[in-house]
């Protein structure tokens, strides 16, 4: 097993541990902080794809700053045992269903995926910036910059609502 | 309603202009405010070794003094000790014994005394009752301690040593 | 060769953290002697000349302090805090470049940890981490003015790095890359291509606004005043670290130092030139050894960090700490709009001078 193979492993069984631990943490705020480390896992995997930039953007977008606010809204919500309602049957019931069609469904895309292409990389370089720039700003201009007016359009909006109305 | 005096003076507030609410020219100026303190001489005195000069009529530490010949001239008369507003000062007097007219110039003299320095309020007014001159605060601001007895000065630490005059 | 590069890199990382530790250690020293300066006192100058001991005995002291741990604190996260908050602060320096390569002879010795394509990215991903040791320490004292403290912080450090984002996209259109090295070596060049200005081409010229807005960011990223409101004494205590004692706490402050440390490198390395210094051309065709100039160098990035530490006590001193919804209003309503107005300005800018088609 070479380095690369065995840093894979690792990761994706603390990417699958953690993962794990975030459906059956008691604790709200540890079930953030093991969702936390998911990412970091996930972030590793990409660095092994040499997919730097992904990889870091992954950290800043998800863990710096949408954790952020999961964490920032949970402690707000103060969360624990006592206050929180027993589940009915039908709850549970409904819970199970929804599980196991999401389950379903993740199984046939796994299904459908080809296992004997394992080799992903053709290019070493794909994941970098410069690459990534190109297939995003020649074949993928359109959705790209839809994406971005949206973007700015939600940040627009935000600065809107918070600016005080001044007659 | 109608001012008395209609001196006061309705101030009143301009909206800012763009410069203003840009605030940097502010912000500017006042970190040349601090920057030209940064470089100030300081105020502190570094004081155990640094001593700031006392004025003329500082009130310190007692002393009692001796006269030209190296005589104590404290008589114990316990006028001091009477005008001690704070009761600072205590006594015990004693007659003076042939052969020791070169220690004591009076025939009378203070066997202990002993000011509590936790005590005084150094006024000073032990210096104006005296009638023999003998107890001057012209000392030095009594030392701090742990223990309340190295407050209590006694003779040891009062009179003056004898070389000095 | 593998493992003479591990050894050289092991060193290196070594090099850099003591340096980052020492730094933050004395700063503590320098900004409490500072602080009296402005106030026209002489601060702490007992301990050893001029007070250069001081450190130690802060340390000392709080190393020998009693560890308190709240009754119904999450111990596990209460402890992870502080030490989150180290690791953060700590592991940004890794894609600085602290000068150019050392030659020596045939041996070559990058002075820096990693040059990674994402170098800049990669600063922005770790500060933004950053507030995850106060959330955990500060949550997990179960204290309500921890709290408040780390609910502060939260939305500080989100807010403001969105404009730091945006006033880094100016930044990079005009050098056009986010590897570190590169953002610094594009600055070894003439300013506007005026003569004898080799080594002054410092991006602070071609984006003043971005700069200044990062300037902005930075300190709120560092929680400096004007922007400490998540350790405000005046109405939360100590803000995250009310519960933390000894060495806890001692971590949270030097985490604190060391981050201000690293912006400081970071402002330097990216608007101010890093390494380069005025008159380098003339040092090298003058036949000065290039370990020279490298060291040189290094000490001029070094003096352009002491004067941003400088720069962040002298702000301390200067400016009061902004009121909460002031400081949402300066970071949404101002800096954003602003920043976005630079990138389109510089972006037309650069296709009108035609750096870009």
């Amino acid at each position: 097993m070479t380095i690369t193979q065995s840093l894979f492993y690792f990761l994706a069984f603390v990417a699958i541990f953690s993962s794990l631990l975030v459906v059956t943490a008691k604790n709200p705020i540890h079930s953030v902080l093991y969702l936390i480390l998911t990412f970091f896992t996930l972030t590793g995997e990409y660095i092994l794809l040499n997919a730097q930039f992904i990889g870091i953007v992954n950290i800043i977008v998800y863990a710096g700053a949408i954790m952020v606010l999961f964490l920032f809204v949970i402690m707000l919500l103060n969360l624990n045992v006592e206050s929180e309602p027993q589940k009915t049957n039908l709850m549970k019931f409904i819970g199970i269903i929804t599980g196991g069609i999401g389950l379903v469904v993740l199984t046939a895309a796994l299904k459908s995926t080809d296992p004997s292409n394992t080799v992903v990389i053709q290019e070493v370089d794909m994941g970098l910036v410069k690459n990534l720039g190109q297939v995003l700003f020649k074949e993928f201009l359109l959705p790209f910059e839809i994406v971005s007016i949206l973007f700015l359009s939600a940040m627009v909006g935000a600065v809107l609502l918070a600016r005080k109305e001044t007659k | 309603m109608e001012s008395l005096t209609n001196r006061k003076k309705v101030l009143e507030q301009k909206p800012m202009t763009f410069a203003e609410r840009m605030y940097l020219p502010a912000i500017l100026s006042g970190l040349t405010i601090t920057l030209k303190h940064f470089f100030k001489k300081k105020a502190t005195i570094r004081y155990p070794e640094v001593k700031r000069e006392y004025s003329t009529n500082f009130r310190g530490i007692h002393s009692l003094k001796r006269d030209e010949e190296g005589r104590e001239r404290c008589t114990a008369c316990g006028l001091c000790a009477l005008s001690c507003p704070a009761e600072a000062i205590t006594m015990i007097a004693a007659e003076r014994k042939p052969g020791e007219e070169g220690l004591y110039r009076e025939e009378k003299y203070a066997a202990t005394y002993e000011i509590n320095m936790l005590r005084c309020i150094f006024c000073g007014f032990c210096e104006e009752a005296c009638p023999k001159e003998a107890i001057y605060l012209d000392g030095d601001i009594p030392p701090a301690s742990f223990d309340r007895e190295n407050f209590v000065y006694g003779k040891d630490k009062l009179v003056e040593p004898i070389h000095k005059k | 060769m593998e493992s003479a590069l591990i050894i050289e890199k092991f060193l290196l990382i070594t090099i850099v953290l003591v340096v980052s530790l020492v730094v933050a250690m004395y700063m503590t020293l320098v900004e409490r002697r500072f602080a009296a300066f402005f106030q026209d006192r002489l601060g702490p100058n007992r301990a050893g000349p001029f007070g250069i001991l001081q450190p130690l005995a802060d340390g000392v002291k709080l190393f020998t302090k009693e560890e308190i741990l709240p009754e119904n604190a999450n111990k596990l996260l209460f402890i992870m805090g502080p030490s989150l908050a180290m690791f953060t602060a700590t592991i940004s320096s890794a894609v600085i470049p602290w000068g150019r390569d050392l030659v020596f002879g045939d041996k070559v010795i990058s002075l820096q940890v990693a040059d990674i394509n994402v170098g800049l990215l990669y600063i922005f991903g770790v500060v933004s981490l950053g507030v995850y040791g106060m959330m955990v320490g500060g949550w997990a004292s179960n204290n309500k003015y921890s709290l408040l403290g780390t609910i502060r912080a939260a939305s500080q450090s989100i807010s403001y790095e969105i404009a730091m984002g945006m006033a880094i996209i100016a930044l990079l259109m005009v050098t056009g890359t986010l590897s570190m090295r590169g953002i610094v070596d594009g600055q070894g060049s003439t300013l506007y291509g005026l003569k004898g200005t080799e080594g002054l081409g410092w991006n602070v010229f071609y984006q003043p606004v971005a700069f200044l807005i990062y300037l902005i960011c930075m300190f709120a990223e560092c929680n400096r005043t004007p922007f400490d409101l998540p350790e405000c004494e005046s109405e939360l205590v100590a803000g995250y670290h009310t519960e933390h004692s000894s060495m806890k706490l001692g971590f949270y402050l030097f985490a604190e130092y060391i981050n201000m440390f690293v912006s400081s490198a970071v402002i330097s390395a990216l608007f101010f030139g890093g390494y380069n210094f005025p008159g380098q051309e003339a040092l090298a065709n003058a036949g000065v050894a290039s370990y020279w100039i490298t060291l040189i160098g290094v000490g001029a990035f070094f003096c352009k960090i002491a004067f941003f530490l400088f720069f962040f006590v002298w702000v301390r001193w200067t400016i009061p700490r902004f009121r909460y919804d002031q400081l949402m209003r300066l970071g949404w309503n101002m800096l954003v709009p602003l920043a976005i107005a630079n990138i389109g300005i510089t972006g037309v800018v650069m296709y009108l001078t035609g750096h870009i088609n």
